[in-house]
């Protein structure tokens, strides 16, 4: 019998006056009895809509069905089919436009809770299947993935299955990229990532961390190594700054640092030798995703006000609904339709305020999204010791200059086709590297999509 | 994990260090950078690489005991390993073309300083070396600069060895008495380099600085490593670390370099406590 309940099952949550003082998983995820219990609001339908909104067409209503059978493994092997990182996926995927965006059952309530699901599928694995994965039969053949973050890791799982010999290089010391580096413990827990990559090494896949390319090694040597297909994974990693007065003063971070230290580095533990500023009043400039990982941060390293300086509305903020609500209820401040013009210093050359202006909102622009206009004697002064830009970041140029023949857009991106094929034979690309600062399961779709392509170029230069 | 293949004690508070690194070996020029990690809890920090032999696979560090992470690789010992080597990172030092070139080294800048020397001396540029210390118990590679040099001006500021001042004076005496320099190149603290630039500036000779600020990533990702030069913030691990002298913000980049001095500090004498213990 369908559960016929308008709303989904609440997620279990850590208290928000709790948990913005420690960096512990903030949402902990469905029981068995919550997750039979949700399943059974999936109605199976025939066309299964929700499918064409996954980026990597997960069959939904299959695994949800073993779901309510109460056979969790059966419901992992379903998603690993289709899913390299399920346990990343069900934490950070944008369900809400995704999947559960063409939920029937959200016509008339809400949607499935699919992407919770999916968590506790993963999770439901990890914690009881003990075996790991099995290696593969061999082809016979090399391929080489530069970036081990969610793009790249996914082609070189997908790879690794079809049975290619695959060797990942990652310019930092740790696989995973933005899932290491970028979005924080409370958010994800490093050990959920390490144990999908390790059942990624399980499969064959190698990784070579300190491996910058362009640098250690171009896409040309590669290919004379051996390597008959490259796919570029290498992400959006430069950060982007406003070019305002002030912003090289002491004090002053971008995103891409500030959550660098705090994660990958793990600043926020007291053995860590990487330092971080301990500050009592932190504005961060952006409205997305990156910007509320930062805000949540700055709180939980102990400041006594986060700000959020965003020039537009709430309404207008690319963050997902999810991370505004878990900010707000961290008491995380919102300044929206406030814009910076010029940071502050001590004679010290420490930040000691943020010059703001008030904004409203105008006629809609290329985007769609009505243009913020500055209010007339709107200037005011923010009292802060520390500020985060969060305002995007763009491709790094390392590989693009390094490796000839390979296209790129005016703004850095690489040029690929809808398989990931780039200018250069036997170079495919795709994520963050291809389309500039997106989602984690964009790039993995991008990923998994490349792998298929590369796999048809190898047979074909071999056929 | 990369094996330390030598490790020497150039001056008290000076260690050289061969790493065992081929891949780095392999494409490493004067002018660039490695980042390494001592251990699993360690912060990534950057070091200039001081030499290199491509047969042999390995990558020369020297580096200045100043802080908790130079601490803790100087306990390592020859055949011990550190946990991260990464690189070659930044752009290296352009050397090409030049005829007659000035070297300007301070303190351990000196060991940045020589790759370039003798890079420019094997080119056949004619090369004059000014390299100054804090005294004579400080003074390291002075023969190594000694065998690149048609030139050398060894200083230091109590005159305990070579002569008594600093490296400007030297370098206005050469100038003044009418060495004619395509460059001067400089590297060392800080505050050297601002006056060796204000220096070269009034006789209009081009200069150019190696930075090494505080950084994580090396490949552009963090930007911790920004600085103001000519109006226009740089990355130094990308664009860098070498520069146009006369347009960096000197001031910026000390007080930017100073950041986390009180942390470093706490750290610092953490290390050496427990240093001590293992010692007694």
């Amino acid at each position: 019998m369908a559960n016929m309940s308008l709303v989904k099952n609440p997620m279990p949550v850590q208290e928000p006056l709790v948990r913005n003082k420690n960096f512990k998983e903030v949402a902990l995820g469905y029981t068995e009895e919550q997750a039979i219990d949700e399943a059974n609001r999936c109605l199976g339908c025939k066309n299964h809509p929700c499918v064409g909104g996954c980026p990597v067409a997960i069959d939904i209503p299959n695994f949800i069905a073993k779901v309510k059978e109460g056979d969790f493994e059966g419901a992992y092997q379903i998603i690993s089919r289709s899913s390299s990182l399920p346990a990343v996926c069900g934490r950070v995927c944008p369900q809400e436009t995704q999947c559960e965006s063409k939920c029937v059952r959200g016509i008339k309530g809400e949607p499935v809770a699919i992407g919770r699901l999916e968590r506790f599928v993963a999770d439901w694995h990890m914690a009881n299947f003990k075996g790991m994965p099995q290696k593969p039969e061999q082809n016979g053949h090399k391929a080489a993935v530069i970036g081990a973050g969610p793009s790249g890791l996914t082609c070189a799982g997908d790879l690794a299955r079809m049975g290619y010999k695959v060797t990942v290089f990652e310019a930092l010391h740790l696989a995973g990229g933005v899932l290491v580096y970028g979005i924080p413990e409370f958010r994800l827990p490093k050990a959920i990532v390490q144990k999908e990559i390790e059942n990624l090494k399980a499969l064959g896949v190698e990784i070579n961390t300190n491996s910058v390319i362009g640098r250690t090694i171009t896409v040309d040597e590669l290919f004379e190594k051996g390597y008959e297909a490259i796919f570029i994974g290498s992400g959006a990693g430069l950060p982007r700054f406003m070019n305002i007065p002030g912003e090289n003063l002491k004090g002053v971070y971008s995103a891409n640092e500030y959550l660098t230290r705090t994660n990958l580095m793990k600043a926020y533990l007291p053995d860590s030798d990487t330092p971080i500023m301990s500050a009592k009043n932190v504005a961060v400039v952006g409205g997305g995703n990156v910007a509320m990982d930062a805000a949540r941060c700055a709180k939980r390293l102990g400041a006594e006000n986060v700000y959020i300086v965003y020039r537009r509305g709430k309404e207008e903020m690319p963050a997902r609904n999810e991370e505004i609500e878990h900010a707000e209820e961290e008491e995380i401040i919102f300044k929206t339709l406030n814009n910076p013009v010029e940071i502050l210093g001590d004679e010290h050359k420490c930040v000691k305020g943020m010059r703001c202006v008030e904004m409203e909102l105008g006629e809609p622009d290329e985007s769609g999204r009505r243009r913020p206009v500055v209010k007339e004697g709107s200037e005011f002064v923010l009292d802060v010791d520390c500020v985060i830009m969060s305002i995007g970041t763009s491709p790094n140029p390392l590989i693009r200059n390094t490796t000839e023949g390979l296209d790129t857009q005016k703004w850095g991106g690489i040029i690929a086709d809808e398989n990931g094929q780039t200018s250069r034979e036997g170079v495919f690309a795709g994520g963050d590297a291809v389309t500039g600062a997106a989602t984690v399961i964009l790039a993995m779709g991008a990923g998994k999509t490349a792998a298929k392509a590369m796999d048809e170029y190898i047979k074909s230069k071999n056929a | 994990m990369y094996k330390i293949i030598k490790k020497e004690r150039l001056n008290p508070t000076v260690t050289l260090m061969e790493i065992e690194a081929s891949a780095v070996a392999e494409k490493a020029e004067p002018g660039q950078f490695i980042i390494l990690r001592v251990d699993e809890k360690g912060e990534r920090i950057p070091l200039t690489v001081a030499d290199f032999d491509r047969d042999k696979g390995t990558v020369t560090i020297i580096f200045q005991i100043v802080g908790a992470t130079t601490k803790k690789l100087d306990c390592k010992e020859e055949g011990e390993y550190i946990c991260d080597f990464v690189g070659p990172l930044g752009v290296a030092s352009h050397t090409e073309g030049l005829k007659k070139v000035a070297v300007v080294g301070g303190g351990v800048g000196c060991a940045i300083a020589y790759p370039i020397a003798k890079k420019l001396h094997n080119n056949g540029c004619e090369v004059h070396s000014v390299v100054g210390f804090r005294n004579k118990d400080l003074v390291i590679l002075e023969s190594e600069f000694d065998k690149v040099s048609d030139k050398l001006c060894l200083m230091t500021d109590d005159g305990s060895c070579g002569e008594k001042g600093l490296v400007t004076d030297a370098l206005k005496k050469l100038i003044d008495s009418g060495e004619k320099y395509d460059e001067v190149i400089t590297i060392g603290p800080l505050i050297m380099m601002k006056f060796v630039c204000a220096l070269t500036k009034e006789y209009g000779i081009k200069t150019v600085v190696s930075m090494n600020p505080i950084m994580i990533d090396g490949t552009g990702m963090c930007g911790g490593c920004r600085l103001s030069v000519g109006g226009e913030t740089k990355f130094a691990c990308v664009d860098g670390p070498d520069f146009d002298g006369h347009l960096v913000d000197f001031d910026e980049a000390m007080e930017r370099s100073n950041m986390y001095k009180e942390f470093e500090r706490k750290r610092y004498e953490e290390e050496c406590n427990l240093f001590k213990k293992e010692v007694n």
